[in-house]
């Protein structure tokens, strides 16, 4: 079996309070996640599901545990490493979509290739494509206020997708959208994903996790149950 | 590397022209702070440079006695009974002054007096001065035309003179002065040649040029002249001359003593310009120390205020911030696009004082007399404190930013 894309081993995350006491988010979690697998993460809130996201990010560290991340234990990595990390091998899609106001389409989706010190022709030119790709080459030049919800969300898709990311991880991508730009971003990443993209999803909303391969149900920090629904063909 | 920074300031510049009333609001306290100290350092340089140029204009290897009515009081009405009426520097004191001490290069006399001068064209009121023919060594006369007058046209008490370019304008409009005469008190003088008062150092003033000036040998003057035969004093002026800058304090002490034991009364003053050109300077320091805390003052108050700003937008967007780091920036890119806002502030700020601080001084001396002088010296120093006081007003609000958890940071 290859090295799978994540691989979580007894992952866990405390945070302490002022007053001494200390809230357990995550209490020892295990999860592998393959390559190419579309996973949806579900649970009420207070479940462990934005921390388990927010350290597959690696936007936090754990406490305890180790997050093996395309075959690196990121757990054990400083500030700048993880950045490097987000920057080189993971793609975001925000429930808010997080798009910079005052940058044009183009330039929002080149913010990754900034950081990455990736200034090439080829790589503009890459953007441009992935406008294109989501829909957006006729509006390179507007500004975000300028889109819709559904366009705007697309045009994260295409930043999500710039540095060719080892994994996509998607917090409520749908979540700000109506039904019928809903069904569209869906689409768009089930698209990516029967390209090969390997997609962990958090939602709340069981007829989105439904077109995932595998479910993770989250209770009190810990996975509850893995379902494997009936698209997965793994 | 190049191309990233270019980048980095094309965002920086973006920023702050999205909001252009904020940010021009948040520069003015540069902009005045380093427009005031630019434009004040040029009045005082101004001033401070006609100081020192009146003051070389003296000489620096020069010590100037001048002869002053002694003060009144009891003990001087006594003396000023043996003494009738006369006051002041006498041929006595220049010749004890010339031989007693040694660093003393030469003596020149000198009085001045205001009399009519005619010529075919015209009359004019002109200073007179009675000199030697030492005068344009020792006074920094520069020739204009023709010739000063010679040794022996002083030993004589010839009838010739020199005009200043002023007087000789006034005097001869059309065509050539030298070789004509001129009429003081019924004596015809002949013009001998036009001199000018010259370079006092560095550059001249055209003050001194205005003045009309006719000069002419002491023995002239003495023997033709009322006003100069019937003066109180031999002289109004001895110019003493060391033979170097360095003999110039031991001159002006030996002269002081000298004077002190064979004048009753305090009838004289002792000038030594490289004193004076030495007091300048510390004046113009002091005023620079001043000048300089002023400014200080204006630029932190300025520093503060764009500091204040910078909080504040780091607060609006703190969700960029969030959004950036997510996508890769480390703590460090998050610094440097904060600084180079800032920097980019009051880089500008400081180019728009600079304006106004080259341009006040040119309006104030295009509408006075007064003279300003923008040094080079004062706009590299303002734009290099620009440039500090960005970085330095800058990385507070720059290292808040980058410090930002970038989970809460996503969820402001």
């Amino acid at each position: 079996m290859p090295e799978p894309v994540i691989r979580i081993r007894d992952l866990r995350k405390t945070y302490r309070l002022g007053d001494d006491s200390v809230v357990t988010a995550l209490d020892g979690v295990d999860l592998d996640v393959a390559s190419g697998e579309h996973v949806a993460i579900m649970g009420s809130s207070g479940s462990g599901k934005s921390t388990l996201l927010n350290l597959l990010g690696c936007l936090d560290r754990p406490t305890e545990g180790t997050y093996h991340l395309g075959g690196d234990d990121v757990a054990g990595f400083n500030d700048d490493e993880l950045s490097l990390v987000r920057g080189k091998r993971l793609g975001f899609i925000f429930q808010s979509y997080q798009l910079i106001p005052q940058l044009t389409v183009l330039e929002n989706i080149q913010v990754p290739l900034f950081y990455q010190h990736d200034e090439s022709a080829a790589a503009h030119a890459r953007c441009r494509e992935l406008a294109e790709l989501v829909g957006l080459g006729d509006r390179l030049d507007h500004r975000p206020k300028q889109l819709s919800g559904g366009q705007q969300q697309r045009v994260a898709i295409a930043r999500a997708l710039v540095n060719d990311p080892l994994l996509i991880l998607a917090d409520e991508p749908t979540g700000n959208l109506d039904s019928a730009t809903e069904a569209e971003v869906l689409a768009l990443i089930d698209r990516l994903n029967d390209e090969g993209r390997t997609i962990v999803m958090v939602t709340h909303d069981e007829h989105v996790a439904a077109r995932a391969d595998r479910i993770v149900h989250m209770r009190d920090g810990r996975i509850r149950r893995i379902e494997t629904t009936s698209v997965a063909t793994v | 590397m190049f191309r990233r920074f270019q980048r980095i300031v094309a965002l920086g510049v973006k920023n702050l022209f999205l909001h252009k009333v904020r940010s021009l609001l948040t520069m003015l306290g540069i902009v005045f702070g380093v427009g005031s100290v630019i434009a004040m350092l040029a009045v005082g340089e101004g001033a401070s440079e006609q100081a020192s140029e009146s003051i070389a204009r003296l000489g620096s290897t020069n010590v100037i006695i001048e002869s002053v009515k002694p003060p009144e009081g009891p003990a001087s009405q006594q003396s000023a009974q043996q003494n009738s009426n006369s006051f002041g520097l006498f041929e006595r004191d220049l010749r004890r002054i010339a031989s007693t001490i040694p660093a003393v290069q030469a003596v020149h006399p000198e009085s001045e007096k205001t009399d009519e001068v005619t010529s075919p064209a015209t009359q004019v009121q002109a200073i007179l001065r009675a000199t030697t023919s030492g005068a344009p060594e020792v006074r920094n006369l520069a020739r204009v035309h023709g010739r000063f007058f010679t040794d022996l046209e002083e030993e004589r008490g010839a009838a010739v003179c020199v005009l200043s370019p002023a007087l000789r304008r006034k005097l001869f409009p059309f065509g050539n002065a030298v070789g004509k005469a001129v009429r003081i008190e019924g004596d015809f003088y002949t013009v001998v040649g036009i001199y000018r008062p010259g370079d006092a150092g560095e550059g001249t003033t055209d003050g001194a040029d205005r003045e009309d000036l006719l000069y002419l040998p002491y023995r002239s003057a003495r023997s033709r002249v009322s006003d100069f035969a019937y003066s109180q004093t031999d002289y109004d002026t001895l110019v003493v001359r060391a033979k170097d800058t360095e003999h110039v304090p031991a001159v002006g002490a030996a002269i002081e003593a000298l004077l002190e034991s064979t004048h009753d009364l305090k009838d004289y003053r002792i000038i030594v310009p490289l004193e004076l050109l030495a007091q300048a300077r510390e004046t113009q320091r002091l005023f620079n120390i001043i000048l300089g805390s002023i400014a200080g003052i204006s630029l932190l108050v300025g520093g503060i205020g764009i500091m204040n700003i910078m909080l504040a937008t780091v607060t609006e967007r703190t969700r960029e911030i969030g959004v950036r780091r997510a996508l890769g920036a480390r703590k460090r890119d998050i610094v440097v696009q904060f600084l180079v806002e800032t920097v980019v502030i009051s880089l500008t700020g400081g180019l728009l004082g600079i304006a106004i601080g080259v341009g006040i001084p040119q309006i104030i001396s295009s509408l006075t007399e007064v003279p300003t002088i923008v040094t080079p010296v004062s706009v590299v120093l303002s734009l290099a404190i620009s440039l500090l006081i960005g970085i330095v007003f800058g990385l507070y609000p720059a290292r808040r930013a980058a410090e930002l958890d970038p989970i809460e940071a996503l969820r402001h």
